[in-house]
Order: structure tokens, then C-alpha cells, then sequence
């Protein structure tokens, strides 16, 4: 099993979200993050007052895969959150020892 | 010594003669015809003073509560059913109609909307308020100073063009919108307001139009013009990114319904003000009214109660501002039963065509700025030629001033006529003013921001702030 941690910008998270939908990928966590990587922010004037703001709002998508799924997904998402512009985000992956579903206590790549 | 008594008694008298009450007590009786009169007629300027200022009293209220109706009303209603990196700039269009249409109807506006001029559009000679001072314009209010009278007025036109807004809602270049609304209140608000309000207008039912038509607060004048230049904006400029595919929910219903209950409060002053003083025909328009608000949330309500199995609350608030739109032109002609069924109608009216027609045809009104004032106020137009009782204003009167039949159901059938007329030019002048601006705008500043600004959001790239600054606590 695989988790796949995908940082993308918040305008691609409906087409990412409809392309995995269409591959059967059948369930996943996203959260509202904040941060950066090598994108710059922006500046936000109150009352000529100048805030710089480097923590950019971004989506990040995780999903706990059987191991035969996880190329078809990372070539989904890169094809579908690529603008080519810096700031498109990431993707990590991990390797996950045990997926437990809580409902019935069913254990490894069944449970997911 | 006789003639110096004689001088010192005369005295004595003119003296007393001063002070009425002190003669009164010593010789009653003594007042000449003359004196009599003099104190009738400073009576009657009393009485007329005090009529005077109570009717001021109300007006400036209502032009404050027309205001209202824009800021906060309109701008929290339209804030919160966009997306939350949109929600500031949407409240700015708003906004910043309360600044820029003021300042063009001191120098031009009022004069282009209410001097006298000719059939379509006004005269200059109230440039700059020239001669807009505190005595009554007679022609449209006797009783209150113009400049009360201009000032009311002023919010109506600053709010038919927020009203638009909702048609271009998270698309439009800030700059675009400046243009445009500048263009717009002098191409379209101002004739319209004329035609309809001004003396000698082409359709002022009061002031011998040639199409009497009845608008009491401004059905067509403000809510067909706004409505039907929102489809045309909403057409022109094309569909959101996304849209309909990606869910684009109100991001905060909660600010929708804050703005809606402060409209619905606000358009008291818009309808009742409309009688333009505080007397009965005021309670009259009041009445109309909240009974066409109250019916409207319980016929839109009513609809998606049956047709989704229940009602929801923007539905309810939506319902509402139907209702308020519909029964505008008809407050001050309408009785409070008419108003009901005004109100019911155009609750489920507007419904169908925001949940039904708008998805039909594919156009991105974004807030249903057409769905509702366009359609609404159509609705509301012809229904007041319907529905115009004399026994409420009689507005129409034969030469020796005995109250004729206003709408169809006391046998004016014609009036529905007149109605249609007025509709068909306030849509006619909307639309093709509106398209010639667009098309101005388009050539020298462009309308659209980037797609690039359009998915960051209008409140960073159009002003370069956030609705809701992210910070961590500490």
C-alpha cells in the first residue's frame, strides 16, 4: 500500500478530483493548507500598509492506494493540476504498513 | 393740554394694539377684518410649514433607508452568494456606485433625469443643482424642498446599477465596471428615469405623458432596466470559468440573508418615500409592501418545497426581494389583498425562471440579477395595470377632477397597454443601451479580468486584499 500526498494549486482541485473519480479511485482526504515552496507570494496593502503574504493557500489530496494504482493516479493528477507555471505543487509518496477500517476491524488492502 | 391727552391716550392704544393679548383682556372685541386675515393667513403658512416638515421628516428617512438598501443591503446579499476570494470586490461594485453616481447626478445626472426637457430626457438647467435649493419644485412635490426630493432620487439611481452587479458577479475588470456604470446611468437611467418620472415624460402618468404609465417606485425604471441589462451583460460577457460544471455554492448564505432582511427594511423607504410625503397614501405603499414580501417567501418557498421536498433559505430570502421587486411598481396603486397575490405570484414567477429558465438556456447570471429584478419587475409592471385601484390613488381624473378607473379591474382595460408600452421601452432602451456600452467598453479597457485573475479571485488581483485575511493566532 502507497499513500500518495498531492499539494496542488486550489483552482485544480474540482478537475483533479473529477479525473481520479473517472480512474476509480474511490475515496480521499483534502485539507485547506497553507505554505511554499519555491513560488514567491504577494503583497496586500491595508491603509498603505504592506503586508507580504508567503504562505499561498493550496489543496492537499491524500489518498492510501493498492500499489498497482498509484502509477495511473500520479500520471492523473500531473496531467490535470499541470499548468507549467512554478506553483503547480507536489506530490510525495510513502509506503504504508497497515490500513485498518474501523467499522469491522478488516485489515490490509481490502480495508481501503 | 386736550391734544396732548388726546396724544398720550392714542399712544396708549397702539401700544396695546401690539400686544393682542393685552388688549383682549382690556377692551375685547376690538379686531379689525384686516388684522383678522393677517393672523388667518400666518395660520395657514404655519399649518403648511408643519405638513412641510413632517413630509420632510419622512423623505430624508427614506432616502437614508433607500441608501441602506445598497450598503449594506445589496452588498451583503451579493457578497455572500459569490466565492469567498471574490466576496470584497463584489461588495466594492456596490460600493462604489454609492460614490461614483453621486457625484454625476450633482453635476448632470439630476438635471438629465428631472429638468424639464422633452419627452425623453431632461433639460441642463439644473447643471451643477442649479437652482435645486429649498423651495418645492411644485411639479413633483409640493411639499418638501427640492433638494430633499433630488436627494431621494439620487438613491434610486445609485442602486439600479448596483443592482447589475449580480449579472457580472467574479468576471469583470474593476475598470471595465467604472465605465460602464458612468455610461450607463447617463444612456440608460437618466432617460428612463425621465420618461417615466420627469415632467413632460413620455410616459409620466401624472404629468401628462403619452403613454400614462403607472410606476410607483420605479418597476420599470429601476428593476426592468437593471434586470434586462444584467441578461445582456451576463450574455456578453460570457460564462465563469467552470461554470456549470464546477459547483460555485454561496459562500456565505448567512451575509446573503443579513443583506436581504436589511432590503426588505430598506424598501420601505423606497416604496412608501414614493409617495413623497408621510401621509396616508405612504401607509398605503407601506402595507403593499411587506404583504407582497411575506407572499413571495411563501411562494418561492412554496415551490421548492414541493419540487425538492424542501425549502431552503436562500429560497426564502430570494423569495423575498421577488416580492419586493414585483410589488414596486405597484405599492400606492395596489390594496393590500392585490398585494398578496403581487407577491405570491412573483415568488414562484421568479423561481421558475432561476431555477428552470436560466438552466435552459445556459446563461451565467450569476446572481440572477435578471431572474429576478427583470423578471420580476416585468411581472410586477403589467400586474399593476391589472390590479390600480382609484379608491387607493386616484391618479387619473376627468376636467373636473373626479377620479377616474386606473386598472383593468375597474374597466381600464387600456391601462394594461400603457403598461405593456412602458415595459417594452424600458426593455428596448436596456438592452440596446446596454450592448452599445459594452461594446465601447470592451474596445477601450476591456471587460473580462485574466484567467489568470479570474481564478485568483477578483479581491487580490482587482484590489489587492482578502475578505478573510488568513492569520495564525498567537
Amino acid at each position: 500500500m502507497t499513500k500518495v500526498e498531492a499539494i496542488i494549486q486550489t483552482s485544480k482541485l474540482e478537475p483533479v478530483k473529477n479525473a481520479l473519480h473517472d480512474i476509480g479511485v474511490e475515496g480521499m482526504t483534502v485539507t485547506e493548507v497553507r505554505g511554499h515552496g519555491r513560488q514567491k507570494g504577494h503583497t496586500e496593502v491595508y491603509r498603505g500598509r504592506e503586508y507580504t503574504v508567503d504562505l499561498i493557500p493550496k489543496i492537499k489530496i491524500e489518498m492510501v492506494l493498492a500499489d498497482d494504482m498509484v502509477d495511473k493516479v500520479t500520471q492523473s493528477i500531473i496531467s490535470t493540476a499541470q499548468s507549467g507555471k512554478i506553483g503547480d505543487g507536489k506530490i510525495f509518496l510513502s509506503r504504508v504498513d497497515e490500513a485498518i477500517r474501523i467499522r469491522n476491524d478488516q485489515r490490509g488492502e481490502g480495508a481501503l | 393740554m386736550k391734544t396732548l391727552l388726546m396724544r398720550l391716550l392714542l399712544g396708549l392704544l397702539l401700544f396695546l394694539s401690539c400686544t393682542p393679548g393685552l388688549l383682549a383682556f382690556v377692551a375685547p372685541a376690538a379686531h379689525s377684518p384686516d388684522d383678522i386675515n393677517v393672523r388667518i393667513s400666518k395660520l395657514e403658512q404655519q399649518t403648511a410649514d408643519a405638513k412641510s416638515s413632517a413630509d420632510n421628516a419622512w423623505m430624508l428617512t427614506s432616502a437614508a433607508l433607500v441608501l441602506l438598501m445598497t450598503g449594506p443591503g445589496l452588498a451583503l446579499f451579493y457578497g455572500g452568494l459569490v466565492r469567498k476570494k471574490n466576496v470584497l470586490a463584489t461588495m466594492m461594485q456596490s460600493f462604489a456606485m454609492m460614490a461614483l453616481i453621486t457625484v454625476l447626478w450633482a453635476l448632470f445626472g439630476y438635471s438629465l433625469a428631472f429638468g424639464a426637457g422633452n419627452s425623453f430626457i431632461g433639460n441642463l438647467h439644473h447643471l451643477f443643482l442649479w437652482g435645486v435649493g429649498s423651495q418645492p419644485d411644485l411639479a413633483y412635490s409640493a411639499t418638501i424642498p427640492q433638494q430633499t426630493f433630488m436627494i431621494y432620487q439620487l438613491m434610486f439611481a445609485i442602486i439600479t446599477p448596483a443592482l447589475i452587479t449580480g449579472a457580472f458577479a467574479e468576471r469583470m475588470k474593476f475598470s471595465a465596471m467604472v465605465l460602464f456604470m458612468i455610461l450607463w446611468s447617463i444612456l440608460v437611467y437618466d432617460p428612463m428615469a425621465h420618461m417615466v418620472w420627469g415632467k413632460g415624460g413620455l410616459l409620466n402618468a401624472s404629468l401628462g405623458g403619452y403613454f400614462p404609465t403607472l410606476d410607483f417606485a420605479g418597476g420599470t425604471v429601476v428593476h426592468v432596466t437593471s434586470g434586462v441589462s444584467a441578461l445582456v451583460c451576463a450574455i456578453y460577457l460570457g460564462r465563469r470559468l467552470g461554470y456549470p460544471h464546477d459547483s460555485m455554492p454561496p459562500h456565505s448564505v448567512v451575509l446573503s440573508f443579513v443583506g436581504a432582511s436589511l432590503l426588505w427594511v430598506g424598501w420601505f423607504g423606497f416604496n412608501a418615500g414614493s409617495a413623497l410625503g408621510s401621509g396616508s397614501l405612504a401607509t398605503s405603499a407601506f402595507v403593499a409592501t411587506h404583504f407582497a414580501a411575506a407572499a413571495a417567501v411563501i411562494g418561492w418557498g412554496g415551490m421548492e418545497w414541493v419540487k425538492n421536498g424542501r425549502p431552503s433559505v436562500l429560497g426564502a430570502i430570494s423569495g423575498a426581494v421577488a416580492g419586493l421587486v414585483a410589488i414596486t411598481p405597484a405599492a400606492g396603486f395596489v390594496g393590500p389583498m392585490p398585494a398578496l397575490l403581487i407577491g405570491l405570484l412573483a415568488g414562484a414567477f421568479c423561481y421558475y425562471m432561476v431555477a428552470k429558465v436560466k438552466a435552459r438556456f445556459g446563461y451565467d447570471d450569476s446572481l440572477d440579477a435578471f431572474g429576478v429584478h427583470g423578471a420580476g419587475g416585468t411581472l410586477g409592471a403589467l400586474l399593476t395595470g391589472v390590479f390600480a385601484s382609484s379608491s387607493v390613488n386616484p391618479i387619473f381624473k376627468d376636467a373636473q377632477g373626479n377620479p377616474l378607473p386606473s386598472g383593468v379591474l375597474q374597466g381600464n382595460v387600456h391601462q394594461l397597454f400603457n403598461q405593456f408600452v412602458g415595459v417594452a421601452i424600458a426593455w428596448a432602451l436596456a438592452a440596446v443601451g446596454t450592448l452599445v456600452i459594452l461594446k465601447i467598453v470592451d474596445a477601450t479597457v476591456g471587460l473580462r479580468v485574466s484567467e489568470e485573475h479570474e481564478i485568483q479571485g477578483l479581491d487580490l488581483s482587482q484590489h489587492g486584499e482578502e475578505g478573510y485575511y488568513w492569520e495564525v493566532s498567537t
